[in-house]
Parts: structure tokens; C-alpha cells; sequence
């Protein structure tokens, strides 16, 4: 296939994910933290919790749509750049994308209306209602499109069929509550969360240091500090078990992210080039301070075997499907023999060399250390608060104010960085083992995805000047508050 | 597997009907400017449609994903191929996701009219685009789908368009042109049946009464045109034994005789959709067209659908190579895949009621200029 017209696909797609990627976090953390906010109002009816409320979903609203609008771009992508994946695998992948259309878009889509519009049209328990429905409808969505991701990461519950020429699900279960889809739902929205958080907290830092609505800033922060020192360890915590995950299923990836070129027993764990912690890259891979973890040379050198079975596989797949056309039983028989036993290898025989499964080493190497090192930044950002906050002895300073404020941009690139590792630590796979991007790439000419990739980048990014001005303003003037 | 195979074409229609409907928000904003003569008139029709417009989104993403989990084939060979008006169609509901948003807030970069001219460029441009689409369900389109591809190391793509238009060549094709007309002025009618419920504002719902009969005569004009032709036309069959698929005189109109209960399901819709219109064309005080009219174009356009994919016809035919074309046979999930899908599809009667219910919990009084005063979230 077209190299031209490979990397502008995967250019487009990762230029609309990583838009995506910046508002959806926020639509996952703040819908949580304000429902909190208005169950505390439905409560105690105070109205100076109705008003704060409604100042972060006036926040959420802006942040919404464009959400929404890159979402739906980044679900047609998958037909449209990559209408080969779309079909190898579509009888898997398109079930999550279909369940999350029916369980969580309309959920969300139908509440939030109720939400930002009810306030003087429904009932106070309906409208409180109608704001978890949202945040939940969003938590759902998140669900289903990380079931799918985590499939792409590791292929199960499938089969591949030869006479329709793409896989079969064979076990829903296996696909929908597979431990990677799980640990990956809980490390993406926690980050989400952390986003939220972060930024609640920070423009309740910004009001402080402006000195104005002190108790709307501290109230703010109580609730957004809490939740966020939750989220921030859950995402710790999800992002060991993602570790054990990838160093099992996808060991280029973890080989990538560390630098690792030679594999050995009780290997050392990378800070940054020059810095290293004896036997913790074993400890957090294995669980074992002993145990093997492969490096980039070894699973290069076992890839040339691999890529030769892979070819098998595929002209066995080519065999299977002559001898059908012929009626020739027998030749079709070990023909599919043949293909099942190299099928685990079918992705390899579309690579040219082994040194085709390496991904850029550099840029999963630092995104992994940016995403954990902000990552534990986050968590002593959220303590450190928390106990400003509520030990009598300590009172907020201004240079406090200023590092909240910084944090919000902090918690974005960590989130961002995160998905670096997970995408670009990935390639050359679409779907892990089975289909490599340069054979899932829809067949097009490589000028059309260069004008639509720059038409995205120009309007995403003219968007999210728009968004991040809106936004200023509407801090700047502030919540509306009861005298 | 026959049974599930029909089943998910009917969702398929079903979802592609509701979002026909749902473009009342696409017509309602294609005419802002020509309904609204103030400030008051366009925030009052922007934050009517604005309450809707995620439904009509949401509809299109499940339409997708739907399509995407029941017949994959015509999600990887039609969006594929058909790169560019697809991607028009997306860009354009990008331009109107964000408008109502930023539209009225400070410091929005491109100022308000621009983000407003977005609202029309979607309202145009997405009914006809989307109706050209469904237009090449019974005209064809150009594209070849070759799965022994798959066992090219060089180039295993399956599905592709047979010419470098990538789609655009629908456009070329009058007929494809005239259906999109015809859901741009449908969607027209719609939407200011919708304003005229919504909206309690008597000169603007004057003003949107009189524009109904200028949008209902070439709707007419054009719907029937398109229509009559279709079921004279010759059609593509597959045969359900061998999967070869062949040409077949006046196909669309031998759909409707074999499947009355489908003629019937678009006469009634017609039925529903006329009477919407006259009635609110004679009547001065009837402002309740929007349902007779919403739910008869429910009716139209998944009978229509119907009758593209059932009674083994091929629903998305290829003009480039006829035994390229996608039906329901050769193009859909496996059985498991649509019998887990069917069952959770049984949840839609429960979406819909929530969805009612919280539509109507909106709109018991309809929108006024004072609300909006008074409303904390306006656009």
C-alpha cells in the first residue's frame, strides 16, 4: 500500500482522537462533580449550591458539543480510512459502537437537554435526575467505545472465517468484560475525572487569587479535591494492572515505552535515560522481581518467523478459497488446516521485516514518562489540597492559587500523553497480531486524506480557540450568585 | 438467520426514518432567515431547534453504528468509497454541533452570524447530501467489492470506488439530486411545522404558516417525480439460493405488490405527511401538524427502505459490477453477532418512552421570548 497515504491516515485519525480526547475527559469529570454538586442542592436547598452548580454545567455546555462533533467524525473514520478494518473485523467492532448508540448517546443526548432547560420545567427531583442520567449516559458511552479500543488492543471471543474472509464473534462476553477492557475503562475515565477535577479546582484557585466568590471557590474545591485525589490513585492503581495487561499481550509495546532493546530477568525500570531502579521494570510487569521481560532485539528477532507464518497463513487463506470455488473438497480441507495453524501469526504476512513491528521508540518512551510522572504530580496536587483545606493549622497561599491554576494544562497533557502510549506504542497493529494498518487502510488516494486532515486541523483547532476563549469569559464574568 | 437479517434491515430503516424526521432541526434552520425578521425571532427558533439537535445527532451516530454492527460490508465499501460525501455530510454536522453552543457567547472567535450561517449550511447541505445518499440505495453507485483481495500482500483492500470521485459521482446522477431536493424541502416543511408548535409566538408562527405551501409544492413535485420513476424503473434482484444478483423490471413496484403491508406503510405515511400540510395550510389556528406530518414521513421513508432492501432486492446496488452489490444476504453480520445485537435491541421501546417522556416534559408550555429572559442556559 501507499506509505503517503498510511501515515495521512493515521494522521487524521490521531489528529481527531487527541482532539476528541481533550473535551471528552471533561464531559466525564465535571458531569460527575456537578450531579454531586446538585444532589448536595437537592438536599439542602440551599441556593448558593443551585447557582454553583449552574455555573460548572454552563462550563460543561461549552465543552460539550465539540465533544459530540469530533466524536461522531472519529466513528465514521472507521469506514472511511479504514474500510478494510471496518470489514475484517466489523462483525466484532461494530456491536460495541451500535450498543453505545442505543444504551448511552441517547441517554446522554435526551437528559442533558432536561438538564441545561429544566431547571424551571421539571420537577427538582427530576432535574437532579436528569443531570446523573447525563454524567452517567457519558460514564456508559466511555464503556463501550473502551470495549471496543481494548479489543483492537487484544483480539479475543472471535474466529476467523475464512468463507466471508473476516472474524466472527463467537463469545460476547469475552469481548464486552475482558480484564483489559475493564482495567482500561477504569484508568480512562479516572483520568477523565482527574481532568475534571483539575480544572474545577484550578478556576476555583483562579477566583482566589482574584479575590472573588471565596466560598463558591472553597465549596468548589472541597468537592472537586476529593474526587480528584479518588480518581487520581484509582488511575495509579488501574495503571499497574494496565502494565501486567500490556507487558502479556502486547510486550512491543512495554519493550517501546521503556526503552528496553535486550531482554533479561530482574530488569531495570527507566526514570529517564541514565536513571535506573534495579529489578522495578520485572517487579511491574511480572509482578516478580525476577521475571523475564523481552526487549525490542528479541521480539524483532522472533519476528521474522512470525512474518514467514503469517505469509503461510494468508496464501493458505488464498488455497482455501480456489479450492472452494472449484468444489475441491479435499484441497479446501488442508488448505484451512494449514490456515489454522498459522492463523495466530495471519497479521505478520503483511509486514515486509521484522523491524516493521517496532513503534517510534522516542515518542513512547517520553510520553510514558510525562503520563506517570504527571500522573504522580496529580496525586500529591489533590492530597496536598485536601489537606489545606481541611487542616485548621494550614490556610491557602497565592503562589497555591497559581500551581491549581497551572495544574489544568498539567492534567490535559498527562490524559494526552497516556493515549500517546497506548496508540502509538501499538503500532503496526490496527488490532493486535491480526491486522497491521497498512492492510486495514481503505484504498484512496492519498491527496483526499491530506485535504480532509487539513481541513480538520484547521477548524479543530479555530474550535478549540473558540472553546478556550468561551470559556475565559465565562470565568471572567463569574458565577451568578444569591446576595 | 434469514429472519435476523430482515430484522436488522428493518432496524436500519427504522433508525434512517426517525433521523429523516429528526431533520425538522436541519429544515427549521435552513430557514432562520427567512422566518426570523429580529434578534427575538432567530433566538427563539435557534433555542427551539437547539433542544432538539442532539437527537437528530444521536440518531445519526446509532444510525452508524447500527449499520456498522449489522451489515459491515456497507459501512467499509459505502464510506470508504464514498469518501467525500460523507465526509461533507460529517463536516457539516461538525459546523452545526458547536454553533448553537457558541453561537451567542462572548468571545466565539468567528462572531454570531457566522456560527448562524453554519446552522443554514447544515440545514441545506445535510438533507440533500443524506437524501442523495438514500437516492443510490435504488440508482447504484460506483464501487467494487473483491474479498480474494484480502490474499494481496500489496494491496489487500476488498472494497473500493471504481472511479477517482470518490463518491461525488453521486451528485452527477439527477435522480440522486432530485431525492435530496426532495428531503431538503421536506425537511423544510418540517421544521417550520416544528417552529409553529414550539414556539408560542403568533407573528412568527404567521410567517411560518405562509412559508409551507412555498416548500410543500416542489416537496411534491419532486417526492413524486422521484417515486413514480423508482417504481418503473428496473431494479436489482438477488437471487437468495445462488447470491446472484441481476436486473429486473419495474423490481420496486413488484416490492410493493409482493409486500402490500410495505405499499400500505407508505401510503398511510403519505397520507400522514399530506394531511399535516393541508391542514395547516387552510387552518389558521392548527399548529399541530409537526406529528400527522412527522410520523407520516416515519412511515414514507422506512417503507421506502423496505422496499430497497426486502423481498430479495439488493439495497445498495453496484453500477461498476452488478455482483458487486451489497444485500442483506451477502453484506451483514454473523448470526451470532445479530442475534446478540437483537437482543439488545429490545431495549429501543425503553429508549423511546425515556425519550418521550422527557420531550414532553420540555415542551408542556411552548418556548416564549420571555423564557428566554428568564432561563439560565439560553443559546
Amino acid at each position: 500500500m501507499n506509505i503517503e497515504l498510511i501515515d495521512w491516515s493515521r494522521a487524521q485519525f490521531a489528529l481527531t482522537a487527541m482532539y476528541h480526547w481533550l473535551f471528552v475527559p471533561l464531559t466525564l469529570g465535571l458531569g460527575i462533580i456537578m450531579s454531586i454538586m446538585e444532589t448536595i442542592y437537592h438536599h439542602n436547598s440551599d441556593a448558593f449550591w443551585k447557582s454553583t452548580t449552574q455555573f460548572w454545567q454552563k462550563i460543561f455546555g461549552i465543552n460539550f458539543a465539540i465533544g459530540v462533533a469530533t466524536g461522531i467524525i472519529l466513528e465514521f473514520e472507521f469506514g472511511t480510512n479504514w474500510s478494510n478494518y471496518s470489514w475484517f473485523v466489523g462483525d466484532i467492532f461494530g456491536a460495541p459502537l451500535a450498543i453505545e448508540g442505543i444504551l448511552a448517546f441517547f441517554m446522554e443526548a435526551t437528559f442533558v437537554a432536561v438538564m441545561f432547560f429544566g431547571w424551571e420545567k421539571v420537577s427538582k427531583r427530576f432535574h437532579l435526575t436528569a443531570t446523573w442520567l447525563t454524567a452517567i449516559g457519558a460514564t456508559i458511552s466511555a464503556w463501550w467505545i473502551l470495549v471496543a479500543n481494548s479489543w483492537m488492543q487484544h483480539p479475543t471471543g472471535m474466529e476467523f472465517n475464512p468463507d466471508t474472509v473476516r472474524n466472527e464473534m463467537m463469545d460476547f462476553f469475552a469481548v464486552a468484560l475482558q480484564p483489559t477492557a475493564i482495567v482500561k475503562f477504569f484508568h480512562s475515565v479516572m483520568s477523565g475525572w482527574v481532568v475534571g477535577a483539575a480544572v474545577v479546582t484550578g478556576i476555583s484557585c483562579w477566583f482566589l487569587l482574584k479575590q472573588r466568590h471565596a466560598r463558591f471557590a472553597v465549596s468548589s474545591m472541597k468537592v472537586a479535591a476529593i474526587f480528584g485525589l479518588f480518581a487520581s490513585l484509582t488511575v495509579a492503581f488501574t495503571g499497574d494492572a494496565s502494565g501486567i495487561e500490556v507487558a502479556k499481550q502486547q510486550p512491543m509495546k512495554l519493550a517501546a515505552a521503556e526503552g528496553l532493546r535486550q531482554g533479561s530477568e530482574g530488569a531495570a525500570f527507566s526514570i529517564v535515560p541514565g536513571i535506573e531502579i534495579p529489578k522495578m521494570l520485572s517487579i511491574l510487569a511480572t509482578h516478580d522481581s525476577n521475571g523475564y521481560v523481552p526487549g525490542i532485539n528479541d521480539l524483532v528477532a522472533e519476528g521474522g518467523k512470525r512474518i514467514e507464518n503469517g505469509r503461510k497463513a494468508i496464501a493458505a487463506l488464498g488455497d482455501y478459497r480456489a479450492a472452494k470455488a472449484e468444489g475441491n473438497d479435499a484441497a479446501a480441507v488442508a488448505a484451512r488446516k494449514q490456515l489454522d495453524e498459522y492463523m495466530s501469526d495471519f497479521g505478520y504476512g503483511y509486514l515486509q521485516r521484522p523491524e516493521d513491528l517496532v513503534p517510534p521508540i522516542g515518542l513512547t518512551y517520553w510520553a510514558f514518562r510525562i503520563m506517570t510522572g504527571f500522573g504522580c504530580y496529580l496525586i500529591a496536587f489533590f492530597a496536598a489540597v485536601l489537606l489545606v483545606l481541611y487542616h485548621k493549622k494550614l490556610k491557602l497561599q497565592k503562589w497555591m492559587y497559581v500551581v491549581g491554576f497551572i495544574t489544568i494544562p498539567i492534567s490535559y497533557i498527562a490524559g494526552q500523553a497516556g493515549w500517546i502510549v497506548a496508540e502509538v506504542g501499538r503500532q503496526p497493529w490496527a488490532i493486535q497480531d491480526l491486522l497491521p494498518v497498512n492492510a486495514a487502510i481503505s484504498r484512496l488516494n492519498p491527496t483526499n486524506v491530506k485535504i480532509t486532515f487539513s481541513l480538520f486541523l484547521i477548524f479543530f483547532t479555530i474550535l478549540l480557540i473558540a472553546e478556550i476563549r468561551i470559556l475565559c469569559k465565562a470565568v471572567k464574568n463569574g458565577p451568578e450568585l444569591p446576595d | 438467520m434469514i429472519f435476523l437479517q430482515h430484522y436488522w434491515w428493518f432496524l436500519v430503516s427504522l433508525l434512517g426514518a426517525l433521523l429523516v424526521f429528526l431533520m425538522f432541526v436541519q429544515g427549521a434552520n435552513s430557514v432562520i432567515f427567512r422566518l426570523g425578521t429580529n434578534e427575538k425571532d432567530y433566538k427563539l427558533i435557534i433555542n427551539s431547534t437547539g433542544r432538539k439537535w442532539e437527537l437528530t445527532f444521536t440518531t445519526l451516530v446509532t444510525f452508524g453504528g447500527a449499520f456498522f454492527a449489522s451489515f459491515p460490508l456497507f459501512y467499509s465499501t459505502s464510506f470508504g468509497g464514498a469518501y467525500w460525501l460523507w465526509m461533507i455530510i460529517l463536516f457539516t454536522f461538525v459546523l452545526q454541533a458547536v454553533s448553537y453552543e457558541f453561537q451567542s457567547k462572548l468571545g466565539n472567535l468567528l462572531g454570531q452570524t457566522t456560527y448562524r450561517r453554519f446552522l443554514v449550511v447544515n440545514g441545506v447541505f445535510a438533507p440533500i447530501l443524506l437524501g442523495g445518499a438514500v437516492a443510490t440505495f435504488f440508482n447504484g453507485s460506483n464501487f467494487i467489492v473483491q474479498k480474494a483481495n484480502i490474499t494481496d500482500l500489496g494491496a489487500p483492500v476488498i472494497s473500493a470506488w471504481a472511479n477517482g470521485s470518490n463518491g461525488l459521482d453521486a451528485l452527477l446522477d439527477p435522480w440522486n439530486l432530485i431525492l435530496g431536493f426532495a428531503v431538503l424541502f421536506l425537511a423544510r416543511i418540517l421544521g417550520i411545522l416544528y417552529l409553529m408548535n414550539n414556539i408560542a409566538d403568533e407573528n412568527l408562527r404567521t410567517r411560518a404558516s405562509a412559508q409551507v405551501l412555498g416548500n410543500a409544492v416542489p416537496f411534491l413535485v419532486l417526492f413524486l417525480a422521484f417515486f413514480i420513476r423508482t417504481l418503473l424503473k428496473d431494479g436489482f434482484a438477488v437471487n437468495p439460493d445462488t447470491g446472484f444478483i441481476s436486473v429486473e423490471p419495474l423490481k420496486y413496484f413488484h416490492n410493493l405488490t409482493d409486500m402490500w403491508y410495505v405499499a400500505l406503510i407508505i401510503l398511510i405515511g403519505v397520507a400522514g405527511v399530506l394531511h399535516g400540510i393541508v391542514r395547516t395550510i387552510i387552518s389558521k389556528t392548527y399548529i399541530r401538524g409537526i406529528w400527522p406530518a412527522g410520523i407520516g414521513t416515519v412511515l414514507v421513508v422506512l417503507g421506502l427502505l423496505l422496499c430497497a432492501g426486502w423481498n430479495n432486492t439488493a439495497y445498495y446496488p453496484s453500477n461498476a459490477d452488478l455482483q458487486s452489490s451489497l444485500t442483506i444476504f451477502n453484506s451483514c453480520s454473523s448470526e451470532f453477532t445479530l442475534r446478540t445485537m437483537a437482543y439488545v435491541s429490545l431495549l429501543i421501546p425503553f429508549v423511546l418512552a425515556y425519550i418521550v417522556y422527557a420531550w414532553r416534559s420540555i415542551d408542556r408550555k411552548p418556548l416564549t421570548a420571555d423564557e428566554l429572559d428568564e432561563n439560565n442556559h439560553t443559546y
